[in-house]
């Protein structure tokens, strides 16, 4: 019984600390995607580009990456020149401009260049709804099959890129056959 | 007052645009606006929060209740699209379950050890049966004690 006095305490704080130093690693804002390993959803929208243009789910048939992006976000100015980059390396990426104002967007476009193969225009953020999005930038990485295959939120950094995005792009496009 | 009432008016009027024909939706809104939880800034509820995402999640709850969808509806429909973590009433799935059930069980632990520890002591005191020979010793010890201690009370 003695042994209990010590034992139990002990085993509890082992049990804690594993779980807290566990939760050091996770950071809160970076939440798991609800439509992980499920197709985009159905959504209607205008290109940027060219208004009469419409682009709907048929049109995401990866391997893409669909890239969320307004330009009232300061990080998605960070983020542009690895994503020109990536369109140099031959990763297709389409644009989703996230609640915001057309001329702006082209504007910046121009400014900065355009990685983007096309633009969806979501004004209101309705498939920006439909598809979870909590802030610009987020990634989604859709395979052949037209079905999420991964989400990443914040910047699409260099070493983002290197440490495991690049493995996630390969295994889609291996699998696409791009 | 007079002057002040049809300010107050309005101000309300400016906060509260999502208006219902049933009184029943107009509850329903309000609880899920309370019970959806912006993903955006994490502490707070969609009534709560000024974000755009904010208001977005609340222009398409009001469209759906309008459009006659429940309550239930809607929250799985939030959770569709945003994960478990845009409710502040976590369903039960095999991820919630420590969260759901851990207080209870640990509970249920505490109340086992103090039973097993309660009939522990029990068990010891029982055990401890004095004989008469032994009462005796320690009631003239207790005796003895007593006289010193009142001896040296007395000396002070």
């Amino acid at each position: 019984m003695k042994w209990m006095r010590f034992g139990i305490p002990l085993m509890l704080f082992v049990v804690m600390a594993a779980f807290l130093a566990k939760g050091l690693e996770n950071d809160p804002r970076h939440l798991p995607s609800a439509r992980l390993d499920q197709k985009v959803p159905a959504f209607s929208l205008p290109s940027l580009i060219d208004a009469t243009t419409i682009i709907t789910q048929q049109d995401l048939k990866g391997p893409m990456l669909l890239n969320v992006w307004a330009t009232w976000c300061p990080s998605c100015r960070v983020e542009h020149p690895m994503l020109i980059e990536l369109a140099k390396q031959g990763v297709n990426i389409i644009g989703l401009d996230y609640k915001d104002e057309r001329p702006d967007a082209l504007a910046y476009l121009q400014k900065f260049h355009n990685p983007y193969s096309a633009v969806i225009f979501d004004e209101k953020g309705d498939l920006g709804l439909d598809l979870g999005v909590y802030g610009a930038p987020e990634t989604y990485f859709i395979d052949a099959a037209g079905v999420i295959r991964h989400r990443h939120v914040g910047i699409v950094s260099e070493r983002a890129w290197k440490n495991s995005l690049s493995a996630i792009w390969a295994s889609i496009s291996d699998g696409g056959g791009a | 007052m007079a002057v002040l009432l049809p300010l107050s008016v309005t101000a309300y009027a400016a906060i509260d645009v999502y208006e219902f024909d049933d009184p029943q939706q107009t509850e329903d809104f309000h609880v899920l606006m309370q019970e959806l939880r912006c993903p955006k800034c994490q502490n707070q509820n969609i009534a709560d929060s000024n974000a755009g995402l904010a208001k977005d999640i609340k222009d398409r709850a009001y469209k759906l209740l309008r459009e006659g969808r429940s309550k239930e509806d809607i929250t799985a429909y939030m959770v569709e699209r945003y994960g478990d973590f845009i409710t502040y009433r976590p369903p039960v799935t095999k991820n919630t379950w420590v969260l759901w059930f851990g207080p209870f069980v640990l509970l249920l632990m505490v109340v086992v050890t103090l039973v097993v520890r309660k009939r522990a002591s029990v068990k010891l005191s029982s055990q401890h049966d004095v004989t008469t020979d032994q009462k005796q010793r320690v009631e003239a010890l207790l005796k003895q004690y007593g006289q010193q201690k009142d001896e040296k009370e007395d000396s002070k």
